[in-house]
């Protein structure tokens, strides 16, 4: 040891210990997250008797004791029920599911022409999946293509009458074609009417400003069922007599002016968590405007609210349920409308047909509310207050 | 203000195209010519038309027979009742099943949202399969599940499933026994009411005492015993006048009790379980909004853990709460028009009928319209109140 040179600095870092083993591993989890106090542990009983009782009934019912395929109701019923099945037996009838897995689709839709829907699905999924992708180029482009291309060619190819293509009547479409129609058009309707609908309720032109406050106060206030039966009913009072147009259209009107003032609120949000500076910036600049609102107000605006718009997509595609009630049938409706086919009637089928509508109208919804996270995370450039 | 005018008086500009306020004005003037020549050509095309059809116009077709009946109904109403009786069914149904509705999606959704913010693993992913589920799907399919999915394939009447305090379930729906309120049961009412107003004097008093001296006093015990206690009183006192009609087994079907028909019941567990979905998120959101720092302050002031959520974190929460949870409310108002779907027989369903019977579509929408847009404006008024009350007061 050195007489004057006591210090001493330490080049490497000492290596970390590891953690007491109280801890790590699954003791220490199960510890902290499940039985931290007393009240913690008897809730996770609580929790565990839930779980136990019902998540085995469900695996049970939708996949052990479930019927995948067969040629009529006798697969799915009892003994009792004139089927097959031993008495008190409870499963799934995915086999009524497998074999109206085309109705479902499509509806009524002729048979020889179902290529018809799916090609456009087809375009859709290939148009669409480029554009929820950020890395892929030309986005401008691809969405041209999708809400101003791809409508046009899905109307000749659904709707024919022209090219050779039969004609196919809307009453004749259904399933998921009529809610994916239906919620594809209320999307694409409903944001840029909404966008409009908001700045004028912001406007300074009080008639506008009024208009469009009694537009959208009038339309929240009601139920989507009093849009729909007032777009069934009354639209054909309030055209001249002889003129009248399809059932679907109406529908697609109600739904879309429905979701529009919905969308209108959710824009105004965003259009007041601008602050003023930036207006009075464009303003400064020159702008007209048209310019300030799409160059300047509007980007920072839609941005801030794209969880209020997506949410507004769910609510709007889970909506499009409701055109049961003037007699169309989306996915729901075709579903319930097989509930009455005598060939199929058990006490099961009801439950398997709605598990399975659900399902699809949950993927879908999810998968829209995981991707709005996503988007709201990318575009999240730190401004946000 | 001033500065404006000098600068408008200037004529900077090269022409009054290019003047927003001539180009305001002009825009306006065209919105109002286009509304009035549509709102002309419609009432002209709906003039023709209900003359063609030989409808006449006017609300006096309300108090004709309406020669329908509705299967449930809170006031005396029979086939020969008026059609206004028969839409004014339907509002106090749309009531009713609205009401329960809201105060079940309340409880359960204060339950699962605060669920999901627990530091329990197993009950917050339990509280988030719940919400993730009945957010995603429609409220329609929901109404529909309950219905044909689980109270249709319910064993019948002979083979009822027995539940406690002597209620049955079976496919026509729920009994349960039936109050009958025999000779002095009023003062059992006076009783509960006296309690109330008691209560909310003693909460006062103690509340100014607390401000004045820091002494705590037991408001919640001291209520309940009051608002508990003197109606079990008035009970005892005038004589046990309560008694119950339990529902019994007959060939056919139960007999006596109180019935709640499958319609109704699958109407508001559907409501319930899809708005407290969303009620959980709203709930959840507020607490996470109130800031750690708040929670960690009040912790260094001495609170108990209790008395931190009582005290500091709930009131900042229902500040962000309210707003948002009034609109699930009116949503749920809106959403039993659903009931159409299923035949209980709401404002949109005996309206619809009217409808279709009379013809008096323009009259039947509109009645339909205002009394939704009544109900969400009441309701919007009633939860304002509730807001200003809650809102933080800033100087």
């Amino acid at each position: 040891m050195q007489e004057h040179d006591m210090s001493w600095v330490r080049t490497e870092m000492a290596l970390a210990q590891p953690a007491p083993s109280s801890e790590r591993g699954l003791t220490a989890w199960v510890r902290k997250n499940l039985i931290a106090s007393t009240g913690d542990a008897i809730l996770t009983i609580i929790g565990i008797v839930l779980v136990a009782m019902i998540l085995p009934q469900i695996v049970n019912w939708a996949f052990i004791n479930a019927q995948w395929t067969g040629p009529d109701r006798t697969v799915c019923a009892t003994v009792a029920q004139g089927g097959i099945q031993s008495d008190g037996w409870t499963g799934a009838c995915w086999a009524f599911v497998n074999a109206k897995f085309g109705q479902f689709m499509f509806g009524r839709y002729p048979l020889e022409e179902r290529w018809r829907p799916i090609l456009v699905a087809i375009l859709f999924v290939a148009l669409l999946v480029p554009l929820l992708i950020p890395r892929v180029p030309r986005k401008g482009l691809n969405a041209i293509l999708l809400f101003f291309a791809l409508p046009v060619v899905a109307f000749v190819l659904l709707i024919g009458g022209m090219f050779g293509l039969p004609y196919v009547e809307t009453p004749l479409w259904g399933g998921l074609l009529v809610t994916l129609s239906l919620s594809f058009v209320g999307i694409a309707v409903s944001l840029p009417v909404g966008i409009v609908l908001a700045l004028g309720r912001r406007s300074n032109m009080p008639i506008v400003k009024l208009l469009c406050v009694i537009f959208i106060e009038t339309v929240r206030g009601i139920p989507l069922i009093t849009v729909l039966f007032f777009a069934s009913v009354m639209l054909p009072l309030f055209l001249p007599a002889g003129v009248s147009f399809d059932k679907f259209l109406r529908a697609l009107i109600g739904v879309s002016l429905f979701a529009a003032a919905y969308m209108a609120e959710v824009v105004r949000g965003g259009l007041q968590a601008i602050p003023k500076g930036q207006y009075e910036g464009a303003d400064s600049l020159g702008l007209s405007y048209w310019q300030k609102m799409g160059l300047v107000v509007m980007p920072q605006a839609l941005k801030l609210v794209i969880p209020g718009i997506v949410n507004t997509f769910i609510g709007m595609f889970k909506d499009t349920s409701l055109v049961i009630v003037i007699s169309m049938f989306d996915l729901l409706g075709i579903v319930k409308q097989n509930f009455s086919d005598a060939n199929w009637a058990t006490p099961q089928t009801a439950r398997s047909g709605l598990v399975f509508a659900a399902f699809i109208f949950w993927l879908f919804c999810f998968g829209m509310s995981r991707y709005s996270m996503y988007t709201e995370r990318r575009l999240d450039t730190g401004h946000k207050r | 203000m001033a500065s404006q005018e000098v600068l408008r008086e200037e004529p900077s500009r090269g022409s009054f195209i290019n003047d927003p306020r001539v180009r305001g004005i002009f825009f306006q003037a065209l919105v109002l010519v286009l509304l009035v020549a549509g709102v002309w050509w419609v009432t002209h095309n709906v003039i023709a038309n209900l003359t063609r059809l030989h409808i006449a116009s006017g609300f006096g077709f309300l108090k004709g027979r309406a020669g329908f009946d509705i299967s449930e109904s809170a006031i005396a109403y029979s086939s020969d009742s008026t059609y206004f009786r028969a839409i004014l069914v339907g509002f106090i149904n749309t009531v009713i099943v609205a009401v329960v509705g809201i105060i079940t999606a309340t409880i359960i959704g204060f339950i699962v949202g605060i669920g999901r913010l627990s530091h329990n693993w197993l009950i917050r992913k339990i509280c988030t399969v719940y919400v993730e589920v009945f957010r995603n799907i429609p409220p329609l399919l929901v109404i529909f599940f309950w219905y044909s999915g689980v109270l249709a394939v319910l064993p019948p009447p002979r083979e009822s499933i027995n539940l406690p305090f002597g209620s049955f379930l079976n496919q026509r729906g729920f009994y349960f026994p039936r109050a009958i309120w025999g000779e002095g049961s009023w003062l059992i009412l006076v009783a509960l009411l006296l309690g109330i107003a008691m209560a909310w004097f003693v909460a006062r008093k103690a509340r100014q005492r607390q401000m004045a001296t820091g002494q705590p006093f037991p408001v919640f015990w001291t209520s309940m015993a009051l608002i508990v206690g003197l109606p079990l009183l008035a009970y005892a006192l005038s004589g046990f006048p309560l008694s119950f009609e339990f529902p019994k087994q007959s060939t056919f079907n139960l007999v006596g009790g109180f019935q709640v028909r499958p319609e109704f019941l699958s109407l508001y567990l559907a409501l319930s379980c899809y708005t407290a979905a969303f009620i959980a998120e709203i709930v959840r959101a507020g607490i996470r909004g109130v800031s750690a720092g708040q929670t960690e302050a009040a912790a260094a002031l001495g609170l108990r853990s209790g008395s931190i959520l009582r005290l500091v974190v709930v009131p900042q929460a229902m500040r962000i709460v309210i707003p948002p949870l009034t609109s699930q409310y009116l949503n749920l108002t809106k959403n039993s028009s659903l009931a159409i779907a299923i035949g209980y027989p709401d404002l949109t369903a005996t309206a619809g009928t009217v409808l279709n019977q009379t013809g008096q579509a323009v009259e039947g929408v509109v009645i339909m319209m205002a009394v939704y847009l009544a109900l969400s404006l009441i309701t919007s008024a009633i939860m304002n109140v509730v807001n200003a009350r809650m809102a933080l007061v800033e100087r």
